[in-house]
């Protein structure tokens, strides 16, 4: 089965990319590929270039001194991150032993500083607490303050405010925001939430079927968006006022990753769709500066 | 008539220690302080509020996943019976929970089919052939595929293993659907499908669900009616139009104007100052005084109880009346 059509994305430093899709598209798969974390039944193609250097194939060793320290990724799930067994205290002092080499005291010490920048109160003794001790919002903090301890140049951060309240992600996001302008950190911000997206990225590729069929300036895909997947998410939101109505999905069912249509893997669902979709993968064209779509009807 | 679910006085704390230390003296966390509310069957409950409030340990308390301090569960009435015994177990069928984590909450060596069938075999509901139409028949209302049937929770989006958990939850047909968190792993257009479903689901059998998340916008698009916690009690409560438009209590207020928006420039955020709180050190009189714009000197000294307003909600707010 392949997940992955070609993802061809470019993250400069200090940028925020926002990364945005339907559910299965191959948003966690593309980093996780990236980082070499897919396990030996993934055959990956490609290049994966950080700073030049090609990591797609490096070997492990390389490959464990970039993941943690240049490249940090919060992940989706958090007991996929974070071990059941261990103190939260444990885990997060191992990730600074590992990507800072601090030891005793000063150890300690930031851990409790990391704690507290993702707005967790008494750190002090939530170091510790199990997983099963803290709540679901809070373990995907830790895992926050995990993937900052490595002081990454570039952060994958894969839904990382899920589970918080719309006050303390405010706060978590404003926190990332900080850390990129002092030490102008990349960071790619996965997230299903199109607001969060629009308020803390730059640029915005939207993925369907383990391709990107969109990537524009945060303003232009809310203002403009071109591609009919893109458009049907937007006119899928809920509002927070006015009458309530109806959602509107997009119709159909994504399809099979075994089995995509031969042209646009988006045509069975689009209502723009004319016969020529049906031919070929459209190719990305330039509608304007910065502004790619894979739609042959953009 | 009494609702389906009745909730007096809830309470759940915890035992911890205040250090590190495994001699460190113990203090008590309030995890739930005394909550309670009423969810007619067929009906919707909104259940917001801070990251660590005691959201998932009300929705444990509510099925007796979790034995309480304190306070009461009705269900239909009764009294919910004593965890584990056959009694509860015949009303458990009738009231499932949707959690949070998926990965934690699906066996990573059962395959999805399996899973989903699981409640049936458990139940000794219907034959082996009918199990597997009812499974499928399932991930297709939740938008999964039939070749999902076979793969395991590992080679699945987090999407699509919440949508099995949610497979697994609706395949008793339940009276009470407990969701914690159920959509926010999901695309948009699945949200809007998951909860179009749950909806119709709602019309057709008349379920009730006590509806927990942070998307507050979805909560408004589902509830009839939403409460909002901080530090393990509700501090608001009400209709969801009213309550998301023009919020009473100063933190629904800061929670409101703290969502995302896109498009239109959204309304200054109040951010709140000070640290977040510590359910171990639960601040003396409103626990949120020590955050709160509006805090006067009562609110240092006296607790203010979730009390009617005139437009029908509650607010624990000594000034609600002044500041909404
Ligand atoms: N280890 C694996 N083995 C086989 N297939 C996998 C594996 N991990 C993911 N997949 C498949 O790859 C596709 C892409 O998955 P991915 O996790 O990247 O989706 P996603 O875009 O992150 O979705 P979500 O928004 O739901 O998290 C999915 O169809 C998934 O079923
Ligand atoms: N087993 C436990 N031992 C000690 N403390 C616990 C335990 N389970 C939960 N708590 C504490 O109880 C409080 C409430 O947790 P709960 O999981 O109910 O929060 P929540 O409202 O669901 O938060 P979130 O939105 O982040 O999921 C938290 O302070 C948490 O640390
Ligand atoms: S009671 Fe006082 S401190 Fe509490 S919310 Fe109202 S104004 Fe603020
Ligand atoms: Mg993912
Ligand atoms: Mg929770």
């Amino acid at each position: 089965m392949r997940a992955l059509h070609g993802i061809d994305l470019e993250v400069r430093r200090g940028e925020a990319l926002g990364l945005v899709g339907e559910s299965g598209c191959g948003k966690s798969v593309t980093w996780l590929a990236a980082l070499g974390l897919l396990g030996g039944r993934a055959r990956i193609g490609g290049e994966v270039l950080l700073e030049g250097r090609n990591l797609a194939g490096a070997p492990v060793a390389e490959l464990e001194r970039v993941r943690g320290r240049r490249i940090a990724m919060i992940f989706q799930d958090p007991s996929s991150s974070l071990n059941p067994v261990h103190r939260i205290g444990r885990q997060l002092g191992e990730a600074l032993r590992l990507h800072r080499g601090l030891e005793g005291t000063a150890l300690e010490a930031e851990a409790q500083r990391l704690l507290d920048r993702v707005g967790i109160a008494d750190g002090k003794r939530r170091l510790g607490d199990y997983p099963h001790e803290l709540s679901g919002g809070m373990n995907q903090r830790v895992m926050i303050a995990m993937a900052l301890a490595g002081q990454p140049d570039l952060l994958i951060a894969d839904e990382p405010t899920t589970a918080l309240d719309a006050t303390i992600q405010a706060q978590i996001l404003e926190l990332l925001a900080e850390i990129r302008r002092e030490t102008r950190m990349a960071m790619v911000l996965i997230s299903h939430d199109l607001g969060v997206v629009a308020e803390n990225t730059d640029r915005v590729c939207v993925m369907y079927a383990g391709r990107i069929v969109e990537d524009a300036p945060i303003d232009t895909v809310f203002e403009a968006p071109a591609h009919p997947y893109t458009r049907g998410l937007l006119a899928a939101l809920p509002e927070l006022e006015g009458p309530r109505r109806m959602l509107v999905p997009i119709a159909g069912v994504v399809p099979e990753p075994a089995n995509l249509p031969p042209g646009c893997s988006f045509a069975p669902r689009c209502d723009r769709r004319i016969e020529a979709c049906g031919h070929a993968p459209p190719p990305a064209t330039e509608l304007a500066p910065q502004h790619r779509v894979a739609c042959i009807r953009a | 008539m009494t609702a389906l679910l009745e909730v007096s006085n809830l309470a759940r704390t915890y035992d911890v220690r205040r250090g590190r230390w495994p001699f460190a003296r113990l203090a008590t966390l309030h995890a739930v302080d005394g909550v309670s509310f009423e969810l007619p069957a067929g009906r919707t409950l909104g259940l917001v509020g801070e990251s660590g409030c005691g959201k998932t340990t009300t929705a444990k308390l509510v099925l007796g996943l979790l034995p309480a301090s304190g306070g009461e569960v009705r269900v239909g009435g009764e009294a919910l019976p004593a965890a584990h015994s056959p009694h509860w177990r015949a009303l458990r069928r009738r009231m499932q929970m949707v959690y949070q984590d998926p990965l934690g909450a699906l066996d990573r060596r059962l395959s999805v089919g399996r899973q989903v069938m699981e409640p049936l075999v458990i139940h000794g509901a219907g034959s082996t052939a009918e199990r597997r139409d009812k499974a499928l028949a399932m991930l297709d209302a939740v938008g999964l595929a039939q070749h999902h049937f076979d793969r395991f929770p590992h080679e699945l989006s987090g999407g699509q293993r919440q949508r099995i958990v949610l497979a697994r939850a609706l395949i008793l047909d339940p009276q009470l659907l407990v969701c914690d968190e159920p959509i926010s792993a999901l695309d948009v257009s699945i949200q809007a499908q998951v909860v179009n479903l749950l909806l119709a689901l709602q019309q057709k059998l008349g379920l009730a669900y006590l509806f927990i998340s942070h998307d507050l916008r979805m909560v408004r698009q589902v509830s009839h009616e939403v409460a909002v916690m901080y530090l393990g009690r509700i501090v608001e409560q009400g209709d969801p139009d009213r309550l998301f438009a023009t919020p009473a209590h100063p933190y629904t207020q800061a929670l409101v104007s703290a969502i995302p928006t896109h498009g239109r420039a959204r309304k200054r955020r109040i951010v709140l100052p000070g640290e977040p709180p510590n359910p171990v050190d639960r601040p003396a009189g409103c626990a949120f005084h020590p955050r709160c714009p509006h805090a006067v000197e009562r609110c240092r000294i006296e607790t203010p109880a979730l009390r009617l307003l005139a437009d029908g909600r509650r607010a624990a707010c000594h000034l609600a009346e002044q500041i909404a």
